[in-house]
């Protein structure tokens, strides 16, 4: 029984998310949770023949929702208007991202985490901190999808030179998952010859493709179908290591770095950041082993020195949204 | 080139999305009288080799559609809890009126797929503007049935869980609405079922859609299991027309006349449209299969269908030859 859980299910990402979802061989469970709509899309999805149920839940179902869940995927909250930065997001999607994480506590505390909801930096550890609270923390388990940014990059390389296929030609992302925090390490393409210039456009591109689809709706919303395909070749890595048990997968993600002490310890003594995207091996746990730094070129260590102080401030905003939560 | 007519729509969305990661497709054009250009930009973000351009408006149709493969319309209002597929007929049939010119000047020789409700009539509509302008291919026009097959194979699987959904194939002949469509369950030899099952079978397959439209209680009708099964005739066909691939059959409405293998369905039913099993092949429509012998219970049913249908379909015909009375 694997039970995979979207929540958020009803919203611009949800809906395309779980269609997409619904054509999983590893899905034997798709519970949709909102706090509107979610049975009448469940009611839809449930049509498609393929192998999985769809159940729906609103808002005073939310445990039950939860109870027994694999992995729970959440693309939950509001999203940008025209102007605003993923950070704006904040005062919003901070309060719903925490109480989803408290109904994971307490209804599938082992569950692995995928989180969409922006800002990104500051949401995951927002869900790592309200679980250490619980003692239900296992940083191998919890996700910040970044893949989006991965699959920008391989596109966007693409409309460059036409010569490479878009589909398998992966690209490192590291960092975070917002705008300057964004660090494509497009040197280590194989065989690339990008100029000077094709890298800033390049780079500039992929950092801020979201804010092009922000304004190409001009306040009809962010990118939803894209995002939607990205955070489900996620989820699908995720099951087909953790449930498979297919080794080798490596996608870029946002982790908490004690999900591999050893491999970190010199990275994270030498920057001070307890979390950070990076190439990630899954297997049966998550987190199998976190990658090394690849080798960067000389323009993109630039782009990590801007990187890494802004990525402290937004996962400081994100833990103390927690820890320093006024207690009763 | 693939073009999707009200690409920013609850169908057109998730279809475009689906439609955006197949091989088969170069370019993917949206065209819809909003936000068509924000969704070709969300959509242009991911990593498969499809061009994908986004056409604003009526004055952007033209460019839309000039060059079109295949032409893919979910355009139109969709159902409130309460009404039938026919009552969205006033505002529909104008709507597939306006796209079916611009497809007779601007793409006169691409296949045609309709979805906009109600199909019965909006499919005739389609084909009697084409004549008018003297550019009509009987092979070439199609009223996407699709969710009705993907139901019945889901809503056997409920009952008998032997009955495997995706591979099997169940054939539903008719037409697109309520009592007009008769899924031939006497066909499927892998399961039986007791009369009562049949009757539940075929009451739950023809009101598949009144019950996501209730269960959306005012929020919409099916969206994404439609755009699931739109996709899967569009890529049908085009294995069929752009990569050769024979021996492909899909349940489809289609007018009979001028198509290989119909006289038999013509002859029986009395009707000059009808949905039935069809091979396809280069130019669309390769061959009608024939109704099979069905059992009693089908036979009455096709009989209510064939009287359903010839009102649904003198609506649609009447609705392109009428002369209004200023004109006389």
């Amino acid at each position: 029984m694997v039970k995979v859980v979207v929540c958020g299910a009803a919203g611009g990402i949800g809906q395309p998310l779980s269609l997409l979802l619904k054509q999983s061989e590893h899905i034997t469970h798709l519970a949709l949770y909102d706090v509107v709509n979610a049975p009448g899309v469940a009611a839809d999805l449930s049509h498609i023949n393929t192998r999985s149920t769809v159940t729906g839940y609103g808002k005073e179902a939310i445990d039950e929702a939860l109870v027994g869940a694999h992995t729970v995927v959440i693309p939950a909250g509001v999203p940008r208007k025209p102007g605003m930065t993923r950070d704006d997001l904040f005062k919003i999607n901070a309060g719903i991202i925490r109480d989803l994480s408290e109904g994971i506590a307490r209804n599938c505390p082992t569950a692995f985490v995928l989180v969409i909801s922006n800002p990104v930096n500051s949401t995951v550890p927002i869900v790592a901190e309200v679980l250490k609270k619980h003692g239900a923390f296992d940083p191998r388990r919890v996700f910040g999808i970044s893949t989006l940014d991965v699959v920008r990059s391989s596109r966007f390389v693409y409309e460059l030179d036409n010569s490479i296929d878009p589909k398998s030609t992966r690209v490192t992302v590291i960092g975070g998952h917002s705008g300057i925090t964004i660090v494509p390490v497009l040197s280590q393409i194989p065989g690339q010859k990008f100029t000077k210039d094709q890298l800033d456009l390049l780079t500039h591109r992929i950092q801020y493709g979201g804010d092009e689809v922000v304004k190409a709706k001009d306040g009809a919303g962010s990118a939803t179908l894209s995002m939607a395909f990205a955070g489900a070749r996620f989820t699908q890595a995720i099951l087909e290591a953790t449930v498979a048990g297919k080794t080798g997968l490596v996608e870029s993600t946002y982790v908490n770095l004690h999900a591999d002490e050893e491999g970190t310890a010199a990275f994270r003594a030498k920057t001070q950041l307890e979390y950070f995207a990076q190439d990630v091996e899954f297997g049966r746990e998550g987190v199998s082993k976190i990658r090394p730094l690849p080798e960067l070129s000389a323009y993109e260590q630039t782009l990590l020195d801007a990187a890494v102080p802004e990525l402290k401030v937004n996962i400081t905003k994100g833990t103390s949204f927690i820890t320093d939560a006024p207690k009763i | 080139m693939v073009v999707v007519c009200g690409a920013a729509g609850g169908i057109g969305q998730p279809l475009s999305l689906l439609l955006k990661q197949s091989d088969l497709i170069t370019h993917l054009a949206l065209y819809d009288i909003v936000n068509a250009a924000g969704v070709a930009a969300d959509l242009s973000h991911i990593n498969t080799p499809s061009k994908v351009t986004g056409h604003v408006g009526k004055d952007a149709l033209a460019e839309a559609l000039s060059g079109a493969h295949t032409v893919v319309i979910p355009a139109g209002v969709p159902r409130k809890p309460g009404m039938t597929r026919d009552d969205l007929f006033k505002v529909n049939a104008g709507i597939v009126r306006d796209l079916a010119e611009a497809c007779a000047k601007h793409c006169p020789k691409a296949f045609i797929l309709v979805i906009s409700n109600p199909v019965n009539s909006t499919v005739p509509i389609v084909c009697e503007v084409f004549k008018k302008a003297g550019v009509f291919d009987p092979r070439k026009v199609f009223g996407v049935t699709t969710l009705d097959v993907v139901r019945s194979s889901t809503f056997v699987n409920h009952i008998k869980p032997q009955f495997e959904p995706q591979s099997n194939r169940i054939t539903v002949v008719g037409g697109h609405s309520g009592a007009t469509i008769v899924p031939l369950l006497s066909q499927i030899k892998q399961v039986t079922f007791t009369p009562a099952e049949i009757k539940a079978l075929t009451n739950r397959i023809q009101f598949g859609g009144d019950e996501v439209v209730k269960a959306k209680d005012g929020a919409g009708s099916a969206t994404l299991s439609m755009a699931h099964a739109g996709a899967r005739f569009t890529i049908s066909l085009l294995e069929a027309s752009v990569s050769g691939k024979r021996g492909l059959v899909e349940s489809t409405y289609i007018h009979l006349k001028g198509n290989a293998g119909a006289e038999w369905n013509a002859r029986s039913t009395g009707l000059e449209y009808f949905a039935q099993d069809v091979e396809l092949g280069p130019e669309g429509v390769a061959n009608v299969l024939a109704l099979p012998d069905l059992s009693a219970e089908e036979d009455a049913l096709v009989k209510i269908a064939i009287g359903e249908l010839k009102g649904n379909i003198t609506k649609g015909v009447g609705f392109v030859t009428a002369i209004p009375a200023a004109k006389l």
